[in-house]
Formats: C-alpha cells, structure tokens, sequence
C-alpha cells in the first residue's frame, strides 16, 4: 500500500520447531496478540522488515504532499484552498508521527531521510502521477486516500505497538480526507458538463493506479507470508484491492461516473465486483524510477531539504546562543 | 549533516481533562520549538489547552519486565478500596 512489496529478507516461512527458544517465546507474544515494543527482544529480521515498512509509509506521506501542493494556489475557492492545505498539513503529521515509529527501532530520521533522498528507500507507487486539473484533488482524496484507509484500519491492530498506535491517530485523521475528495467530486458532478467532464477524466487517470496501490497479488509471496505470521500484514493484497473496489463503485455510480474498466462486473454469487486485468508492467516500471514524477519528486524533496537547511542551522544557533545567554549548556541530543 | 536535534515527548491536556496524556513526541532544537511544533501536529482538532514537552532523555520509566514485581505488592491489598468493605443499607452518608 504505501508501504508496498516490503523485502522482510526471509526466504522461506519456518515453523515453531525451526525456531530458537527466543524466537519461539516472540512468536507466542506474537499469536497471542500481545502487543511487540521497542524495548522487547525481537529478531533482527523483523527490526529490518518494519524499519522498511514504517519509513517507507512515512516517506509516502510526506512525498505525498506534493501532488496536492501543486494545486493549493490554483483552488477555486478561499474555502477549497483552506481545506487542503489542512489535509497537506495532516499529511505532514502522518509522517511525523510514522518517522517516530520507526525511530523506536533504532534507527535516525538524518538516516531515513538519507536513503529518500538517495533513491535507496522507496515511497508508494500513487505519487508518481502527476495532478493535471482540480478534479484530480477531488480523485485523490476519494481514491487515493479512501485506499488508505482500507489498508491502515487492519494496520491499527499490528503487532508492533508504536506502530498500531501510529496508525490509531492516522485513522482518526484519514476519513476527513476522503470525505474531502468525495466532496470535490460531487460539486464537480452536480455542476456544468465541462465540470464534470473534468470529474470523469480525473476518475479515468486516477482509477487504475489506485488499485495497483495495494500492490500486486500476494497469494505466493513468501515476504507476505512472513508478515501476515508476525501479524503486521493481517489481509492479503487482493483482500484489500477487492474491498475498495466493492465499496467505490457504488460511490461511483451516485456521482454518475462511469470506472474505465470494461471487464467491471457484478457477481451476484460472490457479492463482489470482477474487474479487468491490472497491467502491472506499469506498476513495476513505475517503482523502478520511471513513473512520469519519479525524478521530479525526488528532485523536489532533495532541494526542499538541502534550500531549508540554513533554517534548521539557524534554529540550532539559536538555542545554543540563548542557552549560553542563560548560562546554561545545550544538552547533547 | 547538520546537528541532529533531540527528542521530546509531548503531554497535553484536554479542555475537560484533568491531566496531560502522552500523545506523542518530535524533534525541535529546543523548549520553545517544542512547544510550537507540538501545537502544530497534536493540536489541530482542539485536542488541548495546555502543552508539556519533556527532553525524552530526561524521563526515568518503569522497565515493562519489572511489571509484575514493581507492582506486586499492591495486588493483595484490596481493602485499600472502598468497596472492600460493605455497608448496611440502613445506614447512610458511608
């Protein structure tokens, strides 16, 4: 999701018996839904597999702000600009609260950002498209956003607490966002036809990245099966890619919106919506630097940090000065 | 790279509430920037009225392996509450 196709680095899934006595103790916390904290025994794999996860969602929020910051100065109205530029703040929040999480594991925000900025750390697929009209705000917060929320609810019950805490305060947060988005897109749909002309084109880019969030099909991934055994990972990716789809395509037919999918299907049997085939070449390609906003986004957070590097440099002389000035020394971070 | 700032965890207490919950925690330079911030990320849905940030390094905690030990003796103390002891029903203000 945004966190997607995490490495836990494992091969293959072992059992209790191939397990250490340590291992085994974690393991039975684990199955009894005790929550993991940081300063629990873990094994080193599972340290790895969440430092990748929580900082790869934390680097999707704050990348993700990009996408909608481009669009705050072109709003329609006072109140629109307003209202996102609440939700780009909480997405700032989100990271915040994530680079804390992942920080309990031992590791530094200057290393996390680092691997961003090199290229090494990957952030979600979605937010390397780029936003072409206003209705694209509106696509955003109701697909990208109501995606979100799919996958982060089940992340309230992982089992690494700070994690599950993390995720408890993001939830809270998420639903203003998505309602926001679906907002934007029923004033679209209730206006003129070039409005919503320009509701259903947002849809058409938006939709299939959208599903591709949840990241491809997990049925034999081993590094999926190792997360769903230690209770980070509680639903498959095609659980949760079924599940936005069921609950948005009611949503899209309200607005009267058409999904650009021709291979959409309702199964009366199942319940469940079929849908086309994803071409995940695109979602492959688009992971390995070639999206079209891989470069710029990158390019965007690499000089957002070096611009305002003066600032934080500042901040530093300052406390130090005026901590002489008291007569006190700074205390070492 | 520039000097990493320290850790702070954030306390606020709520407009109904009688003391600060721990809500979470941020990197600042210092004390005033802590606070500021903390505004900034904990406080956006009115959740409180008054801010504490403590340095993180500065907070002595309970080790959650002691759990059981530090807080025994407590277990077997029941009469420490009220319930403990019944009243008769005619008698009043007890």
């Amino acid at each position: 999701m945004y966190a997607q196709m995490v490495d836990t680095g494992l091969k293959r899934l072992r059992g209790l018996e191939d397990m250490s006595p340590q291992e085994r103790a974690f393991q039975q916390r684990i199955d009894d839904g005790v929550k993991i904290e940081p300063k629990d025994w873990m094994p080193e794999a599972y340290r790895k597999t969440l430092i990748r996860q929580i900082s790869q969602h934390a680097h999707s929020e704050i990348v993700g702000q990009l996408p909608e910051g481009n669009w705050v100065t072109r709003a329609p109205t006072l109140k629109r600009k307003a209202i996102l530029l609440a939700k780009i703040q909480d997405e700032a929040g989100h990271g915040l609260y994530l680079y804390s999480a992942a920080e309990t594991l031992g590791v530094s925000r200057d290393e996390l950002l680092e691997a961003l900025h090199a290229g090494k750390a990957k952030y979600s697929s979605i937010f390397n498209y780029p936003t072409l009209t206003w209705a694209d705000m509106g696509a955003i917060g109701w697909l990208v956003d109501g995606s979100a929320i799919i996958n982060q609810i089940p992340l309230c019950r992982c089992s690494y607490g700070p994690y599950s805490r993390a995720m408890i305060r993001v939830c809270k947060e998420e639903s203003f966002h998505a309602r926001q988005g679906y907002d934007i897109m029923m004033s679209l749909c209730k206006g003129t036809p070039e409005q919503k002309r320009m509701a259903q084109d947002a849809l058409n880019r938006w939709w299939w990245p959208s599903l591709m969030m949840f990241g491809p099909s997990d049925a034999d991934s081993v590094n999926s099966a190792q997360s769903a055994q230690w209770r980070i990972k509680l639903f498959s990716n095609d659980e949760l890619r079924q599940k936005m789809v069921d609950q948005t395509v009611p949503q899209a037919e309200y607005l009267g919106l058409s999904i650009p999918d021709p291979d959409l299907k309702f199964n009366p049997e199942t319940g469940h919506y079929e849908f086309g085939e994803i071409d995940w070449t695109e979602f492959h390609n688009v992971l390995k630097g070639n999206g079209p906003c891989n470069r710029d986004r990158l390019r965007t957070r690499v000089n957002a940090y070096s611009e305002g590097a003066w600032f934080r440099d500042a901040l530093v002389a300052h406390a130090e000065k005026k901590a002489r000035r008291v007569g006190t020394t700074p205390r070492a971070a | 790279m520039s000097k990493e700032w320290p850790l702070w965890e954030v306390f606020i207490r709520s407009q109904h509430g009688l003391a600060h919950k721990h809500v979470g925690s941020l990197h600042a330079p210092d004390g005033e920037m802590a606070i500021n911030n903390a505004r900034d990320v904990y406080t956006r849905r009115n959740e409180g009225v008054s801010i504490w940030v403590v340095r993180a390094a500065d907070i002595v905690a309970s080790s959650p392996a002691d759990k059981s030990a530090l807080f025994e003796p407590s277990n077997s103390k029941i009469y420490r509450h009220p319930t403990f002891f019944p009243m008769p029903e005619e008698v009043r203000n007890l």
